[in-house]
């Protein structure tokens, strides 16, 4: 092999040749651009703070006019503060990928020694932290202003989120896996794929609204046992725990897919060498 | 005889019915800078591209430092780096940021004095904390290259490493590569357009036409065989297929 180049330090590296301090430094390297741009932090906070403010007033009005909804307190909000971490999570996984697009840098990156597995940490770690920067203070203001305190759901609000977080990060990985294969192209699918979800997976309603033939499709998505188990904590306070067994089930598959297609793309796109042709 | 530090061996790529790398053979001698030429679409790229991993070829074996890069790229990885002024750096970031964020992917032991030496070295101290999008070309070749050195690599691809600068930087770079081959014993894959650049740069020239090496050697070498007065006549004898008789004669 090699001869030993003493400039290298020893690498920290687990079983399957995954190094914590390769994914650490591209999390640092987006670290350093969230920190250097105020415009990316304030849309980080900005939907999030507008879908709040524009559902909260909604809840508001309707709980004056409707039994139901003065009962159910915070099923709207609780609603879209739990939709925003799926969808904010797969943006912030495919956004981080996309900034690597944006910046011509993915090139060097490629020809790291940064895994594929290493750079899918980094997405996901990533993933983490703009979700945290979104909602923390979203979740602040629905206190604040709304009264509703989606702290107050407990280990529930856990299972939800690891469900809904795992989801984006499905959502994610196939998304970057076709950003890989096809270039800008593809970069509408980053903000518009998870919007499939928002019909199907019943945000805002049971699942018994939709006609038979649809509430198939709405079951085998695993958003779908996350919302309908909000609604089940906050209209009767009953817990149920098979629905978030069930969520945790599909989404396993559904990350196994995204895994896997992820690995498909980049090995296609190494087989066709696109990943020199990273524009449009 | 020591080992090659590149051995490519029955190289081949098509894309579709376009056979852009047919059968490409060579090695490479550790310590030594090795340019590739060729017109547009001859293969360079692509050859280029497979040696670093970023193409999966049809056929063929890449040897690099005694790994084989099909089975193993991720074991040898460290020990390389890449330069191109068409690859940018993050331009939000610092230098000194993105010679940190890629002195920690490449395992760079005791890193902030490792930035300090580039930074002498190759004169960045004016703009080590200035985001690297408001830097002019040639401070950008230069984080560049400092960005290529981090990892003190022994295997070094360079493509066009002073496209764009004016002379007097241009032949700074230069010198500078110079200097670091023949002090690490590194050695450089180059890609170039710029022919004085090549014949000042390289130890051996392979001449690329339609996918295959049409011919190879030194430069002085090549410019004698051909009867030419400079690696520009000879690169378009080559690239208009006009010098092969002459050269073999």
């Amino acid at each position: 092999m090699v001869a030993v180049n003493d400039n290298r330090a020893p690498v920290a590296v687990s079983p399957g040749g995954v190094a914590p301090a390769r994914i650490g430094a591209l999390v640092l390297r987006h670290w350093y651009l969230l920190r250097s741009s105020w415009p990316r932090l304030l849309e980080i906070v900005y939907w999030p703070t507008v879908q709040l403010v524009m559902w909260g007033f909604l809840q508001q009005f309707l709980a004056g006019q409707s039994g139901f909804f003065a009962q159910a307190t915070g099923i709207l909000i609780g609603a879209v503060m739990l939709w925003d971490i799926l969808f904010r999570g797969q943006l912030g996984f495919t956004l981080t990928f996309l900034e690597e697009m944006y910046s011509r840098n993915l090139g060097h990156l490629l020809v790291s020694p940064l895994r594929p597995a290493e750079f899918i940490a980094a997405l996901v770690v990533m993933s983490m932290i703009r979700v945290a920067i979104g909602l923390v203070p979203v979740s602040l203001i629905a206190i604040a202003y709304f009264g509703f305190n989606l702290y107050a759901m407990g280990l529930w609000l856990v299972a939800f989120f690891l469900n809904l977080i795992l989801t984006s990060w499905a959502l994610g990985l196939f998304v970057c896996g076709l950003l890989l294969r096809h270039g800008l192209g593809a970069e509408s699918f980053a903000w518009s794929l998870a919007f499939i979800l928002l019909p199907l997976c019943c945000v805002y309603y049971p699942v018994d609204t939709l006609p038979t033939w649809l509430q198939w499709i709405s079951l085998s998505l695993a958003p779908t046992y996350v919302f309908e188990g909000m609604r089940a904590l906050l209209i009767d306070g009953t817990v149920r725990p098979e629905l978030m067994l069930r969520a945790v089930t599909v989404n396993a598959i559904y990350f196994a897919i995204g895994l896997a297609a992820f690995y498909w793309f980049h090995r296609d796109a190494r087989l066709r060498g696109s990943l020199l042709q990273m524009g449009e | 005889m020591s080992a090659p530090a590149v051995e490519v061996i029955g190289l081949r790529k098509s894309f579709g019915p376009v056979v852009a790398v047919d059968d490409v053979s060579f090695s490479i001698p550790p310590g030594s800078v090795t340019a590739l030429l060729g017109g547009n679409g001859a293969g360079k790229t692509t050859t280029i591209s497979m040696l670093l991993g970023l193409i999966i070829p049809d056929a063929g074996r890449i040897g690099v430092l005694g790994v084989d890069m099909a089975r193993d790229r991720y074991r040898v990885l460290p020990f390389m780096n890449f330069e191109s002024p068409y690859v940018n750096l993050p331009f939000r970031l610092t230098t000194r940021q993105n010679l940190r964020v890629y002195g920690r992917l490449y395992g760079v032991r005791d890193l902030d004095r490792r930035i300090a030496v580039l930074a002498q070295e190759l004169e960045l101290e004016e703009f080590l904390d200035r985001p690297f999008g408001n830097l002019s070309a040639g401070q950008k070749t230069r984080v560049g290259l400092a960005k290529a050195l981090v990892n003190e690599p022994l295997v070094l691809r360079l493509d066009e490493p002073t496209a764009s600068l004016d002379p007097d930087t241009a032949d700074w770079v230069r010198s500078h590569l110079l200097d670091y081959c023949r002090t690490r014993g590194a050695t450089v894959v180059l890609a170039s357009h710029n022919m004085l650049e090549v014949e000042r740069l390289s130890d051996n020239v392979l001449m690329m036409r339609r996918g295959r090496i049409v011919d190879e050697g030194s430069p002085a070498d090549l410019i004698r065989r051909y009867g030419r007065r400079s690696m520009e006549e000879v690169f378009l004898d080559v690239a208009r297929a006009s010098g092969q008789a002459a050269a073999a004669g």
